[in-house]
């Protein structure tokens, strides 16, 4: 029953791009969204489903609540994770969440078809979000992003043996010393494999499970793995932790494969049955204002699709760096097989 | 005509007992033969047919095969020196044991993974200190079936203790003197009259083992993942991975239940033929062994089996809690406070989450103890007709892992009548479900232990049966209601399986934050709040047991 209900939305969520594709709904200025911050103060409260390090989502609640006094109750778990409990929740009608964050863009889609994506049309992402960075309709935008490239820990391999691309993950000498996130608990992850096996096929997936890899869950997990030592290379995690640890002093390098490096978009959405309305809209705009937009890049590590954003000198700037493009719709199409797929390849 | 409340409770209790077992797990059956068109056995047929189903069952009843067997070679040579012998330090085994009983399988996972990490885990890395190896040499690999074996045995051997422990202490030594006056050398007397004697508690111990690490989660979720295999328990979570599958979940639960009831029927049956009435009452005195020098060794070996328990597992947190990057030697420059700051500054989660566990660990201790005071009174002196069913329904819940009766309960909680989910009443009532069975066989074994007589003298004197129950059974059964009330609370502080279903942000529990934290691999973090969670745990079990009424029961019992 559940599952039905879940792939009805799934074909629905399909059909809903389609016809979004074809009507373009351009809003007209005066309907930006204006937050009424009396209200939301009254309320005090926002609810916050993130998948991103929980570190990040921690400093991110600090901020908010020193400047509006609002307490932000942080729930931080993996993408599919998140989404697996919001259609729990949702299906037995009950209304916990107020604003959600997952890095698997796919997920909005459902959410929105679904009809449980609050409209919130704010100027800053009419501004600054470049148009394939947000819904149209404005019921969700990219939050963060990400890429997931090659990393290695400099102590326990020497530059000149590093992995320089894909392909060389699978060579023998790297069998049993590879750490890899888990797509069917890492949103970001599942976007990863998704655009790894676009790019070579299922057979990549395939050969990759028989290297022996350290399998964990979170994406922002292979980064620690790799900074403890415990494994040398990471076949599958986030970028934006690799840069927290390469700050706090870790010898991580990152390395950007000539073939293409995995490019995730992490949007964010308002729900429509809000228990917070108020206090969930502002801080929305709150998550999408500049200030909070550089945080994120200088503190959490992540890219950013806003327009306008400094990058520290030390990263590699995104416009340099092959990407291979996501695609939330291929994603959402592929996931169930992904998930039988990597079971079989992985073993879990 | 004065009312007898005594009938209505006890209906009552009865009523109780029937929802809070037969809604789940009739929703699991019903639901396991449900299908897109109603009736089917598909997901039976998957089941058996699925390589991805079968495999983990395989490994799971494997790997608890030999967790039984491992905690019985332990236990009972544990036992036999901690009851019988005159080995030093016998009452600090016995705390320690108890220190394992507590600690949840997830945390000692986790600080398993410090210790016994292929690469960085300290015993890997001392090992290749000491005898010179290579980076690539792991001789100790938590990430493996033998890895889980191993900490599901450490975590689980308690169980068998406590069992083999407490029957060895009340074997009364005119027995194993008559054994020795008719010429039979000691270990001759062993062998032919105390270990008889004890295979009924043996067999409960390894039954008990084998049950608890067939349902365990918490361990399996923390070790299986980065080894690429899967339990039971694990596949069966993995299943309510977007598409959920409950339908398969609940069909992949039923083998477990009816292995779990073919086994205690089966233990029933052994015991049944046989009378065991050892309870000789006061005054037996019991024998005790003089070790001599072997003692040393005696110590020695119990040292061995705690050292792996809790030393190196504690100390591994501790040093987790307190240094930079885990595991690393502390040194002056890799100590740090930032993980216990972030624990109880910056993480959020922290204060809600420790007051949720409080109130369910408290409510579900109190609550599960008089139920299971009631249940097991009525079944002890099949006080109602129908007392079978009571004590089969009583029992039941041991036999489902608890991910799975957590589905049921979700199942049976999230529709009209009884919508619960999103508050502590759903958690509440699963932690009592699923702790309760263990009160009840406490406590229904201690009110098999005390003879009728006493009762008939009261109802013969015109009490109500609940008034006897109050002022004649509970009082002599203080200290068994304690202990009993300990096992849940225990239970419902690191309960798992059942709470990751079933939480809401506003509902989170300790072990809850912990297993998310561990699934993103903030280990500091994780080792602060494991420890917390044993000291809240040891803090109140140091309350429980000085309770005034409960000292005062202490003292009778050793007078």
């Amino acid at each position: 029953m559940f599952r039905n209900r879940l792939q009805l939305a799934g074909c629905a969520a399909a059909a809903v791009i389609v016809l979004a594709t074809a009507t373009p709904a351009r809003v007209s200025p005066a309907a930006f969204e204006r937050v009424d911050l009396a209200k939301a103060k009254a309320e005090g409260l926002v609810v916050f489903y993130t998948s991103v390090d929980v570190s990040v989502a921690e400093r991110l609640a600090r901020d908010f609540q020193a400047k509006y006094g609002i307490k932000v109750q942080v729930e931080r778990t993996g993408s599919e994770r998140v989404f697996q409990r919001i259609g729990q929740e949702m299906g037995s009608n009950l209304h916990v969440v107020d604003v959600a964050n997952t890095s698997d863009a796919a997920n909005f889609l459902v959410w929105k078809n679904s009809g449980w994506l609050a409209n919130v049309n704010l100027e800053e992402i009419e501004r600054y979000w470049p148009p394939q960075f947000r819904d149209r309709d404005a019921t969700f935008a990219t939050w963060r992003a990400t890429l997931s490239p090659i990393a290695y820990n400099s102590s326990l391999v020497k530059q000149s043996d590093a992995p320089a691309t894909w392909a060389d993950l699978l060579q023998p000498r790297w069998k049993g010393k590879l750490v890899k996130a888990h797509p069917a608990y890492s949103g970001s992850e599942m976007t990863a494999d998704y655009e790894l096996m676009k790019a070579f096929g299922w057979t990549y997936l395939q050969k990759l499970g028989d290297q022996k890899v350290m399998q964990v869950q979170s994406s922002t997990e292979p980064p620690k793995v790799l900074s403890r030592g415990e494994q040398p290379v990471m076949a599958g995690g986030n970028e934006y932790v690799v840069f927290q640890l390469q700050s706090q002093g870790s010898p991580l390098v990152l390395v950007y494969p000539p073939e293409g490096t995995p490019f995730e978009t992490s949007p964010a959405a308002v729900f429509k049955e809000a228990p917070h309305p108020n206090a969930a809209r502002l801080f929305y705009q709150y998550l999408f204002s500049r200030e909070t937009q550089q945080m994120l890049v200088d503190f959490g590590g992540l890219r950013s699709v806003r327009a306008g954003l400094r990058e520290p000198s030390n990263r590699v700037p995104i416009t340099r760096i092959r990407l291979f493009r996501d695609d939330p719709q291929g994603v959402l199409r592929t996931s169930d097989e992904m998930k039988t797929r990597y079971a079989q390849y992985f073993g879990t | 005509m004065r009312v007898d409340f005594s009938r209505v409770l006890f209906a009552l209790a009865a009523l109780v007992l029937a929802a809070l077992v037969v809604l789940p797990v009739g929703w699991l059956i019903v639901t396991s033969v449900g299908g897109p068109h109603g009736f089917t056995l598909d997901n039976y047929v998957t089941l058996f047919t699925d390589a991805t189903m079968i495999r983990p069952f395989v490994i799971t009843l494997a790997s608890s095969a030999a967790v039984a067997v491992l905690c019985v070679l332990v236990a009972v040579p544990m036992g036999w020196c901690v009851a019988r012998t005159d080995m030093p330090l016998r009452r600090w085994v016995r705390i320690l044991v108890m220190a394992s009983l507590v600690t949840p399988p997830f945390l000692g996972a986790i600080a398993w993974e410090l210790l016994a990490a292929p690469n960085t885990g300290f015993l890997n890395q001392l090992a290749r200190a000491i005898f010179q190896l290579d980076r690539s040499v792991h001789p100790f690999n938590v990430y493996s079936v033998t890895g889980l074996t191993f900490v599901n045995f450490l975590y689980t051997f308690p169980y068998a203790f406590v069992f083999i422990a407490n029957a060895l202490e009340r074997i009364p030594a005119d027995l194993e003197d008559a054994s020795a006056i008719l010429g039979a050398h000691s270990a001759q007397t062993a062998w032919r009259v105390t270990l008889p004697l004890i295979l009924p508690s043996i067999l409960a111990g390894a039954l008990i083992a084998f049950l608890q690490s067939m349902t365990v989660f918490g361990s399996a979720a923390v070790l299986t993942l980065p080894a690429g295999f899967h339990t039971m328990t694990t596949r069966i979570w993995s299943l309510f991975q977007f598409p959920p599958k409950p339908e398969l979940a609940a069909a992949a639960s039923m083998p477990m239940l009816l292995l779990t009831l073919g086994l205690l029927r089966a233990q029933q049956l052994v015991l049944g033929r046989k009378g065991y009435a050892l309870i000789a009452g006061k005054g037996a005195r019991r024998t005790v062994t003089r070790l001599g020098a072997w003692k040393w060794a005696a110590l020695a070996f119990c040292g061995f089996v705690l050292l792996n328990a809790i030393v190196l597992p504690y100390g591994a947190l501790l040093d987790a809690a307190f240094v930079k990057i885990a595991p690393a030697l502390p040194t002056f420059d890799n100590l740090t406070l930032s993980h216990v700051h972030f624990v109880f500054f910056e993480l959020d989660a922290t204060a809600l989450a420790l007051r949720n566990t409080l109130i369910l660990a408290l409510g579900a201790a109190s609550i599960g103890t008089a139920l299971a005071l009631v249940v097991g009174y009525l079944v002890a002196r099949r006080a109602v007709r129908g007392w079978s069913v009571l004590s089969f329904l009583a029992s039941a819940p041991i036999a489902i892992p608890s991910i799975v009766l957590g589905v049921g309960l979700f199942l049976a909680y999230t529709r009209p009548p009884l919508l619960l989910f999103g508050t502590l009443w759903i958690l509440l009532i699963a932690f009592v479900t699923i702790e309760f069975p263990a009160a009840y066989q406490q406590l229904s074994a201690v009110v098999a232990s005390i003879h009728p007589e006493l009762e008939e003298a009261g109802r013969l004197l015109g009490a109500t049966p609940l008034r006897v129950l109050r002022d004649i059974t509970v009082p002599l059964m203080r200290s068994g209601i304690v202990a009993a009330w300990c096992f849940v609370f225990i239970g419902a502080i690191r309960e798992i399986s059942a709470a990751i279903l079933l939480f809401t942000a506003p509902t989170r529990t300790l072990a809850v934050v912990i297993y998310d934290l561990n699934e993103s691999g903030d280990t500091g973090s994780i080792a602060v709040l494991g420890l917390l969670l044993m000291a809240v745990t040891f803090v109140v079990l140091a309350l429980a047991n000085r309770v005034p009424v409960i000292a005062t029961a202490a003292e009778e019992y050793r007078a």
